[in-house]
């Protein structure tokens, strides 16, 4: 043992008459710690409720508050004003209520649906402390029992529904139902809370099953693509088709104008030709006959001119088309 | 004398303090009190909340809890009428209702929670044991379910809520009633019993998952043979459309072509046989102009002299 400063208090020593000035001070002390003992402060958000040998009393609101020292009243507080949470099947982290989230989360998500499926369901309430007096007296555990009530609650809900609701298109009217159900409960069990919203998290099929419930999305996805490809193929041949087919249609309108003009002309000049011509049609003819000959036979590439007697000659020439 | 009665007061004093100490004691608005006599409760249970008071020394308190408790039944895994294993979680919340005969039979809560895990769990497991799985889950008898659009006319089970005759809320209310009776004995009185978590066992689980997976599948299927469809659909229309355009255009073309190539033959045939003299001349100009067009450098011409262009080359005279 270490040898401690060795102070010892000497009865015999002590001499009782010197604490005589100070003895005035002792109804002081004691004054001052009836007020201490009997003066309280209610916070903000907080209603106290205060116990008179443990019988309910009265309510405390907020501000400065007496109640009657030495154990004989006992004030409890209340955090009326504050929104409160529960979180199922998840957990926020850094809560400090510890009936904020379970640690049961998978088993509180999963959930069996009217249709004999399996989900995966995640959910949050908000609540307050409506009745102070009946959160504290009515019930022993008013949180579990919320959370109690609140996993019911939702799995009647769901097991009402198909997976399909449950997972998609019937997400607030579940909520609402919920919301519904579970206030009815609360009233009904006396917990003084008052339920202000219950919102649907991460709904989820059961993760072996996720991978299936993807492929119908993208299958979905798939049948669009499809689709859209094949009238992305309609669309792009059958407008350049029926603009070919114009094109040809307006082709033979412009054959049509060109024949029929062409013939127009032709005609014209033949009735030219023709008027000339019964002006005198010998010299007319003879004319043009000698005139076609001058323009052709320069053309030709072998001229043989032969006297109609000399006709013998024809065997020996070389008919030849070689140069 | 003085100094006597001074030491008798103060003992005195102390001795109705004690007394009065263990003669009083407060009740909490949360708590009900039994007293007890060597052990042996006495007299009616206390259950208005403030200051009592008892024989001092001879009477104990034995404080017993007046607010609603709760039972949290543990998991336990039974089967449903059609032989469907699932885990059921159950809670309750009940009261003291008369502390004499829970104090009695009970003593404390601890032992009053194995009572509740009995006949609770018992009750639980006849229920279940007689209902299909179905009537445990389900609620409402006639509820129509919201259909998926997208999913379209689904087949099968898909989308389909399985009808029930009971339902949760009976089935629960089934075993409550069953369970009251038997805890109304120990001063228990049993206010509800509900299903918190009920859940397949492994083995149905995987059973369920393959359904859940092959139905999915269908639909996927489902969805990509109807894109297929819908494809080839339009691959067909677009092939119809091609065709009749195309061919739309051709007889559009002969038949503007005809006509124009009928008009033309009309005006020619009309210009041409106007007279006898129009026709020989119309014979001889189209027989020059085909010379012209015929008869090029690859030609050979063997001409007499007989002919028209030459007969000047032989003989002027005679040509004349």
């Amino acid at each position: 043992m270490v040898q401690r400063n060795e102070f010892r208090f000497d009865p015999n020593d002590f001499d009782f008459k010197k604490l005589k000035p100070f003895l005035f001070l002792l109804p002081a002390v004691l004054v001052l710690w009836l007020a201490y003992t009997s003066v309280y402060t209610v916070q903000a958000e907080m209603e106290g409720i205060v116990q008179r040998f443990g019988r309910y009393a009265r309510p405390a609101y907020p501000g400065l508050n007496f109640k009657i020292p030495f154990g004989i009243e006992k004030v409890t507080m209340v955090p009326v004003k504050r929104q409160l949470k529960q979180e199922f099947g998840f957990a926020t982290s850094g809560y400090t209520d510890k009936w904020q989230a379970s640690s049961e989360q998978p088993l509180e998500r999963s959930m069996v649906t009217g249709d004999l499926n399996a989900a995966l369901v995640e959910w949050v309430i908000q609540y307050r402390v409506e009745d102070p007096k009946a959160f504290l007296f009515k019930v022993r555990e008013p949180k579990d029992t919320l959370r109690d009530i609140s996993e019911a609650v939702m799995r009647t809900v769901v097991g009402d529904r198909t997976v399909d609701e449950v997972i998609t298109i019937g997400r607030q009217e579940i909520e609402a139902d919920a919301l519904e159900m579970l206030q009815t409960a609360v009233n009904k069990y006396e917990l003084g809370l008052s339920i202000d919203q219950v919102q649907l998290k991460n709904v989820n099929p059961p993760t072996p099953v996720q991978a299936s419930f993807n492929e119908v999305n993208q299958a979905q996805q798939e049948r669009e693509q499809m689709i859209n490809e094949a009238n992305g193929q309609y669309n792009r041949e059958v407008p350049r088709a029926k603009g070919e087919a114009d094109q040809k249609i307006q082709a033979a309108e412009g054959y049509a104008l060109k024949r029929v003009n062409e013939a127009d002309g032709d005609v014209a000049r033949f009735n030219a030709l023709l008027k000339e011509f019964l002006k005198a049609p010998e010299v007319t003819k003879r004319r043009i006959y000698i005139e076609t000959m001058k323009e052709v036979i320069p053309k030709l590439g072998k001229k043989i001119i032969i006297d109609d007697k000399a006709s013998s000659v024809l065997p020996l020439l070389q008919l030849s088309t070689d140069k | 004398m003085k100094n006597v009665v001074a030491p008798i007061v103060v003992v005195v004093l102390l001795v109705g303090a004690v007394v009065a100490y263990s003669a009083a004691f407060t009740v909490d608005e949360t708590e009900q009190v039994i007293l007890t006599q060597f052990g042996k409760p006495v007299g009616d249970p206390i259950t208005e909340a403030g200051l009592h008071f008892k024989v001092p020394f001879v009477q104990d308190v034995t404080a017993i809890e007046k607010r609603i408790l709760e039972w949290d039944g543990r998991p336990i895994e039974m089967p449903t009428k059609d032989k469907t294993y699932i885990k059921v979680d159950t809670f309750g919340r009940w009261r003291i209702q008369d502390a004499k005969p829970y104090f009695l039979r009970l003593r404390d809560e601890r032992s009053a929670r194995s009572r509740l895990d009995d006949i609770l769990g018992s009750e639980t497991r006849n229920a279940i044991a007689k209902h299909e799985l179905i009537e445990v889950i389900r609620t409402t008898k006639d509820r129509e379910p919201a259909r998926d659009a997208t999913l379209g006319d689904a087949p099968g089970s898909i989308g389909v809520l399985y009808p029930i005759r009971m339902g949760r809320a009976k089935i629960e209310q089934e075993i409550f009633e069953a369970a009251a009776r038997k805890l109304k004995d120990f001063g228990i009185e049993l206010l509800d019993i509900r299903f918190k978590r009920i859940n397949y066992n492994e083995s149905v689980r995987q059973r369920i998952y393959t359904r859940m997976i092959s139905e999915r599948q269908q639909i996927a299927e489902r969805f990509r043979s109807e894109g297929g469809g819908e494809a080839a659909k339009i691959l067909g229309k677009k092939e119809k459309d091609l065709l009749q355009i195309e061919s739309e255009a051709y007889k559009e073309v002969q038949e503007v072509r005809g006509v124009a190539d009928a008009k033309a033959t009309q005006v020619y045939a009309d210009a041409y046989n106007q007279s006898p003299e129009a026709v020989s001349f119309y014979e001889f100009i189209k027989t020059m102009e085909t010379y012209r067009e015929m008869l090029d450098q690859d030609s050979t011409m063997i001409l007499t002299t007989d002919s028209e262009i030459f007969k000047f080359l032989k003989d002027f005279e005679e040509s004349n």
